[in-house]
């Protein structure tokens, strides 16, 4: 017995909150549920793949989801290169001068969504944030960080690169912490300098870390919730409405529950599909 | 190696490190000398980031005319009551390793595959649910759904799978049943796993605002993120005590972090993310 006493709670709350969802949601994508249904079971229609074809006219849809296929394109190489970048330099440099720096990459990265967004909208305030007024005092023109369809883009982006490095930062230390030190030294005494070391020896020992950062951060920007959520409200004119946050809309203010979970499978069913096609593309390189 | 070349090279590494650490923190340092500036400063375009007059008049107001004690005290039940979370992702990692049983192999795997799980799918589906049980408006409905992850599970299998047998059975054969195994040999010597994620714990549960903001009807049940959230008109009128608000949340946070960062490291290099 005393297995699944040990095993039971955790493995309820994760069947309750984890897999009964899932079934639940897939069933609800295939009624009309909404706030009156919520009330009354009687009132809710089996409406088959209704909400599925309604999803696929829905122009909203598809730019919410080219939306978030600009920030996975863009936002995935910069949160990879930077982060292993300032990894690298934390690990290169050693001693306490990078322990104590450590500690102010990670910051942003246990920063609370509502903080970051508060501090950030005052940051960026178009009376008198910091970055506007920088950019006058340098003889720039200020920039509508958050009212332009463009500059909103760049501004969730930028907040959300900012924040994700911290703990990639934490993981590529962690792997570098694992490289033993002799297959450096013995490179060092061939004659290879610091940049040839980092790039022929240090960088492809990190490729099991690279991966992983790769696929959660793929995985992170296909959910891309928080920032423009927070930010923007998805504004202006949609530019800054992702997939999740049309998913969110649509559930929670609109109350279309049953479409919203139509909506929130189709984004299930492309992060699987994505993170297969990675998985793939990964054993085949270690297959050469 | 201490050549001209790589102490030279030291130096500039050490330069860029210093530039972007100063730049990623710059927000936080804004927010925290904002909190203590006169609003009429804090409304005034200037690049001195530095208040020129300290007041804590609105660190006060927030718990004085403002709720953010009662959004304190539930912010603290919500991270204890994610803190016996904890204590059932321990216990799962320890009959996932250290039993065998039927249905080990399928059980595990499911909760590892909850881990590929989008938050937006199960969101509305765990609201039905909550609503369902008359969880909604509770400060156990707001907990209940991240109280334990598939991560966690897997790290603390990970970690105990390590801890040798012989230990345990001396244990037993010392009479020991096995929640006293359990108890007080196994937490015991998991305590660098128990640090990392105990820290990990605390952060999320601190930090969550989605559930919060979903599920808490009346000001009452309001979290620290949700009533900071309530701020978020006062951004014309009286930035201070946003940035008073948002102090209140990430500094403790910050505290904890520098306290234990050595083993969130630790921890991550024990996971086996170094191979």
């Amino acid at each position: 017995m005393a297995p699944y006493l040990f095993v039971g709670p955790a493995v309820l709350l994760l069947v309750a909150f984890g897999v009964v969802p899932i079934l639940v949601a897939a069933g609800v994508s295939l009624t009309d549920l909404n706030i009156r249904g919520l009330g009354d079971p009687d009132r809710i229609e089996f409406v088959g793949l209704g909400n599925y074809l309604k999803l696929a006219d829905d122009p909203a849809f598809w730019s919410a989801l080219k939306v978030t296929a600009g920030f996975v394109v863009v936002g995935v190489p910069a949160i990879v290169v930077l982060s292993m970048a300032v990894a690298l330099l934390l690990h290169q440099s050693g001693g306490r001068l990078a322990r104590v720096l450590r500690s102010f990459y990670f910051m942003p990265a246990i920063m609370a969504v509502v903080a970051i967004s508060l501090v950030w909208g005052y940051l960026l305030n178009t009376q008198f944030g910091l970055a506007n007024h920088f950019l006058e005092s340098i003889g720039l023109d200020p920039i509508p960080w958050l009212s332009s369809p463009g500059w909103a883009k760049v501004s969730v982006g930028l907040v959300a690169v900012w924040r994700a490095t911290g703990l990639n930062i934490i993981i590529f230390l962690a792997a570098l912490q694992g490289i033993p030190p002799e297959y450096l030294e013995a490179a060092a005494i061939d004659g290879a300098n610091a940049w040839q070391r980092t790039v022929r020896i240090v960088i492809p020992l990190l490729r099991f870390a690279t991966f992983f950062v790769t696929i959660t951060t793929v995985i992170n920007w296909l959910q891309f919730f928080d920032e423009p959520y927070v930010l923007t409200q998805g504004g202006p004119a949609g530019a800054t409405t992702s997939i999740s946050l049309y998913i969110f809309q649509q559930g929670f203010r609109q109350n279309q529950f049953g479409f919203a979970s139509a909506g929130s499978l189709a984004l299930f069913a492309l992060i699987a599909v994505v993170t297969f096609i990675q998985l793939r593309v990964r054993r085949r390189q270690d297959d050469d | 190696m201490t050549t001209k070349g790589s102490r030279g090279l030291k130096a500039l590494v050490n330069l860029a490190l210093l530039g972007g650490a100063a730049l990623t923190s710059l927000p936080f340092f804004l927010m925290v000398f904002a909190a203590v500036k006169p609003a009429q400063e804090a409304m005034t375009a200037s690049l001195n980031i530095l208040p020129k007059r300290v007041t804590f008049q609105y660190l006060g107001e927030l718990f004085g005319k403002l709720d953010f004690g009662v959004y304190l005290r539930n912010t603290m039940i919500i991270v204890l009551i994610s803190f016996l979370g904890l204590m059932f992702m321990a216990a799962d990692g320890y009959g996932f390793a250290k039993f065998r049983f039927k249905g080990r192999g399928v059980l595990f795997g499911l909760a590892l595959a909850t881990m590929m799980i989008p938050a937006q799918v199960t969101m509305i589906p765990t609201y039905l649910i909550l609503n369902r049980l008359h969880l909604t408006g509770t400060l156990v409905g707001i907990a209940l759904p991240g109280l334990v992850g598939g991560f966690g599970v897997f790290l603390f299998r990970q970690f105990m799978a390590t801890i040798p047998d012989e230990l345990l059975d001396a244990a037993r054969m010392d009479g020991a049943d096995e929640w006293r195994v359990f108890w007080s040999v196994v937490l015991p010597v998991s305590r660098p796993i128990l640090a990392v994620q105990g820290v990990l714990t605390f952060i999320g549960s601190w930090n969550s605002f989605l559930w919060p903001l979903v599920i808490a009807n009346n000001q009452s049940d309001y979290t620290l993120s949700v009533g900071l959230a309530l701020l978020n008109d006062q951004v014309a009128v009286n930035p201070s005590i946003q940035m008073s608000g948002a102090a209140v949340m990430v500094v403790p946070i910050l505290v904890v972090f520098v306290v234990f960062q050595r083993h969130i490291v630790q921890g991550f290099v024990m996971s086996g993310l170094k191979s």
